[in-house]
């Protein structure tokens, strides 16, 4: 049980640490003075998420473990985040897809999460919700922007959503943890968020005079610790300081 | 001159000297425009830039509360040049312009952002030396005649002693860690010491338009002054934390009641300014980059508003009155 609750925890972490991490590459980077400080405010956002999953997680484990050794000192097969939030930032348009798909996921997923038998967790998810629905709105907001902005930005928009869509299914995949512990009344029912995201989103696209691509093959790995190739070198960034000077105090 | 610019004249002379704001509406004298434009755009142009040296260390800051506090630091520096941005656009420019100057090289920004940052402990350094040493010069400021640039310095000067203290405790925890990291601290020290003496300006004696600034509030002090006093309130902070000032004229003159320094690198100074310093190519670069590649962003962004607008105008009711 404990083992199988750190595992779930550390699944939740990590997307928020990863697309925490993602975002904060772009800092003094956006394309406007307005767009950079929004998406530093949600990358703060996640990571401070992060570090309340983590303390916890951390204290569950016992031994000293600390919210870093959480952070930076697993292995790339230890990370349990979804293909999704690795993904690189590629132009605005692919940031802002990517954060828009992970958003109307994890609002939907921390709303169940919020009334789970885990108090610890349903408090993070609770704090986490007011910051989540900042976050889906804002994306949605762009979403809308760019789709029906100009023909360039449509077009962007199009290219970002066939990109990203593939990885969107595994969201919703059961890892065996997650199923273990939904039977402990802790988990959340992934399979039962599918259709209600995909009436949001759908809603939101079409707004945007976007479209939802078809398609029959998607990419799954990342729960499984099964990343992309992407992945090593976000942690080779993340993890510099801790492994070229371990044990120290910072 | 006809009568009424010598009233108006009068009576916005009148004003400084009562210590009453100048706000974008009032009367001013072109040359007053053109300086504060210059000034704040300046600063502006600093806050942005210097974004770039201290992000370069978000992604690998050493632990998550380090991250965290190192991210929403730079982004109060984002911040800063959004309030100073709008103040200078209250002068009748638009960001668009400032930024053309920017990445024209027309406009200048503090040399120091043109240095690397080479080390973590680069991070504390900054916070420590460049954010200490901008409070200095910008204390003063919080008093200065143009209303929305003395408001905007308010706000900035408090995050800025925050960031001042933040990064001199990187600087200690480093010393009170491992050999290695007390290295680092000094390392660190040892390269930011100079360019953040630099930021005062040249000395007094080549100093130009100072006389004109004092008149207007934008200085109260003159380069000199404020290097010396950032000299005594930095070298007693580098004592607690068992770090050397990496000038070996560096002693206290009790006679004056101040230190004593040695001279800066001149050289150096202009070399940097004058756009050959180790990172401005690379500075600017990373601007002009994200201002193109945001370009379609902006225009998108743009187009959909004027969308919207259409689309609610077109449902408006028609006024029965009009
Ligand atoms: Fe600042
Ligand atoms: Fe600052």
């Amino acid at each position: 049980m404990k083992e199988n609750l750190i595992k779930y925890i550390l699944g939740i972490a990590d997307n928020s640490l990863i697309l925490g991490q993602r975002l904060s590459e772009l800092c003094g980077h956006g394309p406007s003075l307005e767009t950079d400080i929004a998406l530093t405010n949600i990358s703060l956002d996640l990571l401070g998420q992060t570090r309340s999953y983590f303390q916890y997680a951390a204290k569950l484990k016992g031994e000293n473990t600390t919210e870093d050794d959480l952070a930076f000192l697993r292995k790339e097969r230890q990370y349990l985040n979804a293909l999704l939030v690795e993904q690189p930032n590629g132009d605005f348009a692919h940031t802002i897809v990517r954060q828009f798909l992970f958003d109307g996921f994890h609002l939907l997923f921390l709303e169940q999460l919020r009334t789970c038998a885990d108090t610890q967790l349903a408090a993070i998810a609770e704090k986490s919700i007011k910051e989540v629905k900042y976050h889906f709105r804002f994306s949605s907001e762009w979403v809308k922007r760019l789709g029906d902005g100009t023909e360039e930005s449509h077009e962007k928009m199009q290219v970002a959503i066939n990109d990203l869509w593939i990885f969107t299914n595994e969201l919703f995949l059961m890892t065996d943890a997650e199923t273990a512990m939904h039977r402990e009344g802790i988990g959340v029912d992934l399979e039962s968020l599918r259709a209600d995201y995909q009436e949001q989103i759908s809603e939101i696209v079409e707004e945007a005079t976007l479209q939802i691509p078809e398609t029959k093959y998607w990419q799954k790995g990342g729960k499984q610790g099964i990343h992309s190739e992407q992945m090593g070198y976000i942690l080779a960034d993340m993890q510099y300081m801790q492994r070229a000077y371990p044990n120290m105090q910072w | 001159m006809s009568q009424k610019e010598i009233n108006l004249l009068e009576d916005f002379e009148q004003k400084i000297k009562d210590d009453v704001k100048i706000e974008p509406k009032n009367w001013m004298p072109e040359k007053y425009r053109k300086t504060h434009i210059r000034q704040i755009s300046q600063h502006a142009h600093s806050e942005i830039v210097g974004m770039l040296p201290e992000g370069n260390w978000v992604s690998r800051a050493p632990t998550l509360r380090r991250k965290v506090a190192l991210l929403a630091k730079v982004q109060d520096e984002a911040g800063h040049g959004l309030y100073l941005y709008s103040a200078a656009e209250t002068l009748g420019i638009t960001r668009d312009e400032l930024f053309e100057q920017l990445h024209s090289g027309k406009a200048k920004y503090s040399s120091i952002f043109n240095y690397p940052t080479v080390t973590w402990a680069d991070i504390g350094a900054i916070g420590w030396l460049v954010d200490g040493a901008a409070i200095i010069n910008q204390v003063m400021l919080t008093n200065t005649s143009y209303g929305p640039y003395a408001r905007a310095m308010v706000r900035i000067c408090k995050e800025e002693s925050f960031h001042q203290r933040q990064g001199y405790e990187i600087m200690m925890t480093l010393c009170n860690g491992t050999e290695e990291q007390k290295e680092m601290a000094q390392d660190a020290l040892n390269r930011w010491w100079w360019p953040s003496m630099m930021m005062f300006g040249p000395t007094d004696a080549e100093s130009t338009h100072t006389a004109q600034s004092m008149e207007w509030k934008l200085k109260r002090k003159t380069n000199d002054e404020l290097r010396q006093m950032f000299v005594d309130q930095t070298k007693p902070q580098a004592d607690l934390i068992g770090l050397t000032i990496p000038d070996k004229d560096l002693k206290w003159n009790e006679e004056r009641g101040k230190h004593d320094f040695g001279e800066i690198d001149w050289e150096e100074f202009w070399q940097v300014v004058k756009g050959h310093g180790p990172c401005n190519k690379e500075r600017i670069a990373a601007r002009v980059k994200a201002y193109d590649e945001g370009k379609w962003v902006r225009d998108a962004a743009m187009a959909y508003a004027e969308k919207q607008a259409q689309k609610e105008a077109a449902t408006q009711p028609i006024s029965k009155t009009a």
